[in-house]
């Protein structure tokens, strides 16, 4: 088993003709993944590779039955890419792009949920269950199948932790970047519900960063709803200066609130191991399952 | 993205925000001719800088002659001026605002955020006027009202009353609140605001509401759309080299410290940051290439980084989308063309790795390099006090 994505999955992917969805689509059938189609206005009728292009999302359902979708389209057309998704009945619907106006989110969320859509992203590497399929930009390789959710707001520094598990032999469930932007399709929340009931998921990793409250929140979630779970988490951001954006528009401390300090304190308080250096996300958790080097 | 106080309030009043009359000023004879024009006996000069605090700092004053305009016009403009939130060094002031001023009878506060955790705009106000929000939400929270917008129904009547009338206006006085409030959260949602902050509100002797100060913050991924905002960008308030950065779309933030890094991803940019903290070291910068950086633009990168001066540079790249090819290419590139004078450490992982590190090896440059994000922060920091060189 595995959270949110299977090998059952039938994926197209919005924006195929452009530089980063060709690359990124042959990535995932590469890795295994169903691409039954992809969509580019005026681009319908043409293929990449074996795969068939048409010029909505709505043709693309109707001739593929394609049940998840992976948007790669530029940041001013994700809310229309994302909208045009939920209509055609996409269940699973990933954003990668990085740049989506925050009120555009805030007008497509409510949305989201209301036709119980699962929205990843935007401004993230996406969603892998590794050895099923994967529906995003992480490097497949790096990942090994196995019993450990991993849910991250970041990119890169979710493949530096997923390596560190795969070198130790530990595998992984399902690994998803969630994004790090300040209003997401899916929060730590939804994953830790998810893993909760997912008997192939035995721990979880959390990676959090400054900026919002959210880590708080997983981590009393946590406490209260799944204490037969280990979780260990990382915190990036300790040296980050009050008041900038570190990079992603959720990352920033504001009005002194949202410091890793805060974070990692509390996540303590509740009982979950935070990893000192993002070098020891590994063996943190390896430690506190009982598997030592 | 910030803008000025002065073109915060030419903003709002075009969506029927009501502020004080003013002029820009860049020398103490504007500032003369442009209080001789607004009338009165009484002005207030306020220096235009990116910081707030500015009344702390000693930027907002009052002047009650024309002379005492130009006089103090002249003391602020041209000179840094040191605020709470500045730092020591302070911001040179290049412009002042000269503003009429007002009997004021009442002293609020309105400010307009995005609530993260309930995904809805919150306007919040408060009676104590002219502090910091933070300070009054610490003290005494019972002080401050919110109302919780929902983005899709928009703003409502009875937000507004909710707000007027716990603040205690009557009369006309709500009234002009309804136009007020109304006004700043179109404004805030039409031009992707990120804050807006009316720090004082003030009501005048008269009855009337204006805002005797205005910041306002726009949502940086929005900015495609808005480019009469974009135009208000005033880059002589940025860190140079965080407006070289911005020009080849790299997330660049400078630090106090003397470490250099160079990484993928704003996530893995902070942790590296930390492990190098962690080891005793101290970042000189954040600094993220992005996803889809090609040679030119991680040359641009490490440019950057050497003018910061550092003693050691740590290049730190989890491929994915990017290549470590890609990276080794422009590091190369970078370090051939800029004499590099500093230790370089590079850790390289992931998609391209071996292609990536025989380009750094027959390179033939004095690279030191490491498998793992703990070898890379320890050899950096070592490399920066002095203590390793590359074989």
């Amino acid at each position: 088993m595995a959270i949110f994505l299977d090998q059952n999955a039938r994926v197209i992917v919005q924006g195929i003709t452009g530089g980063a969805g060709s690359f990124h689509a042959r990535q995932m059938v590469q890795y295994g993944t169903r691409v039954v189609g992809g969509v580019t206005p005026g681009k319908g009728g043409t293929r990449l590779d074996d795969i068939p292009v048409f010029d909505t999302v709505r043709q693309a359902v109707a001739a593929t039955g394609a049940t998840a979708t992976a948007i790669f389209v530029p940041a001013p057309f994700c809310k229309d890419a994302i909208l045009e998704a939920v209509d055609a009945g996409i269940r699973l619907v990933v954003c990668i792009t990085e740049g989506v106006p925050v009120l555009d989110m805030l007008a497509v969320k409510p949305i989201v949920d209301r036709e119980g859509v699962r929205l990843i992203g935007p401004n993230c590497p996406g969603i892998i269950s590794p050895g099923k399929a994967k529906i995003g930009i992480m490097p497949g390789h790096i990942h090994l199948p196995g019993h450990v959710g991993v849910i991250s707001r970041s990119g890169t520094l979710t493949y530096e932790a997923v390596d560190q598990l795969t070198k130790l032999g530990i595998g992984q469930s399902t690994c998803i970047g969630i994004g790090g932007d300040p209003v997401q399709g899916t929060n730590f929340i939804d994953c830790l519900q998810a893993f909760a009931q997912d008997p192939d998921t035995r721990a979880v990793v959390l990676i959090g960063e400054i900026g919002g409250s959210a880590e708080e929140k997983a981590a009393s979630w946590i406490r209260e709803h799944m204490p037969d779970k280990p979780v260990v988490a990382f915190i990036a951001g300790q040296t980050a200066p009050p008041g900038r954006r570190m990079g992603h528009a959720g990352a920033i401390i504001a009005g002194g609130r949202g410091t890793a300090k805060e974070k990692i304190e509390c996540l303590k308080d509740h009982g979950i191991d935070v990893a000192p250096t993002p070098a020891d996300i590994g063996e943190t958790l390896a430690r506190r399952i009982g598997r030592v080097g | 993205m910030k803008i000025h106080e002065y073109q915060a309030k030419a903003l709002l009043a075009s969506f029927g925000v009501e502020v004080p009359r003013g002029e820009l000023a860049r020398t103490p004879e504007e500032a003369r001719a442009a209080a001789q024009r607004l009338g009165g006996e009484v002005w207030v000069v306020k220096a235009q800088v990116h910081a707030g605090g500015r009344g702390k700092g000693g930027g907002i004053l009052v002047c009650r002659s024309l002379d005492e305009v130009s006089d103090k016009a002249g003391r602020l403009l041209g000179r840094p001026l040191v605020t709470p939130q500045t730092g020591p060094k302070g911001r040179l002031v290049r412009k002042v605002y000269v503003e009429e001023g007002l009997a004021i009878a009442r002293e609020l506060y309105l400010g307009m955020i995005l609530d993260r955790e309930t995904r809805r705009i919150v306007i919040m106000a408060s009676t104590e006027g002219g502090m910091e929000i933070e300070e009054v939400a610490a003290r005494t929270p019972e002080k401050i009202l919110k109302e919780y917008i929902d983005f899709s129904v928009g703003i409502q009547p009875f937000h507004v009353r909710n707000l007027a009338y716990g603040l205690g206006l009557a009369g006309e006085t709500a009234k002009k609140a309804h136009r007020f409030i109304t006004g700043l959260y179109r404004a805030f949602v039409e031009k992707d605001a990120s804050l807006v902050e009316i720090n004082p509100l003030v009501v005048t002797a008269s009855g009337d509401l204006l805002a005797l100060d205005a910041k306002m913050n726009f949502d940086d991924n929005a900015l495609f759309r808005h480019k009469d905002v974009h135009a208000l960008r005033d880059t002589d308030e940025e860190e140079p080299l965080e407006v070289r950065a911005s020009q080849f779309d790299l997330s660049y933030i400078k630090l106090d410290g003397d470490i250099g890094n160079l990484v993928n991803g704003a996530g893995l940019a902070m942790a590296t940051m930390d492990i190098i903290k962690h080891f005793g070291g101290e970042p000189a910068n954040f600094l993220d290439v992005g996803g889809s950086a090609d040679r030119e633009k991680v040359k641009a990168a490490f440019e950057i980084i050497l003018a910061d001066r550092p003693k050691a540079i740590l290049v730190n790249i989890f491929g994915g989308i990017m290549k470590c090819d890609t990276i080794a290419d422009g590091v190369v590139a970078a370090a051939r063309e800029v004499s590099l004078d500093v230790p370089l450490v590079v850790r390289l992982q992931g998609t391209h790795v071996e292609v990536g590190r025989r380009i750094l090896s027959e390179s033939g440059l004095p690279i030191i390099t490491a498998e793992t994000m703990r070898e890379a922060a320890e050899k950096v920091v070592q490399a920066s006090r002095g203590q390793i060189r590359a074989a």
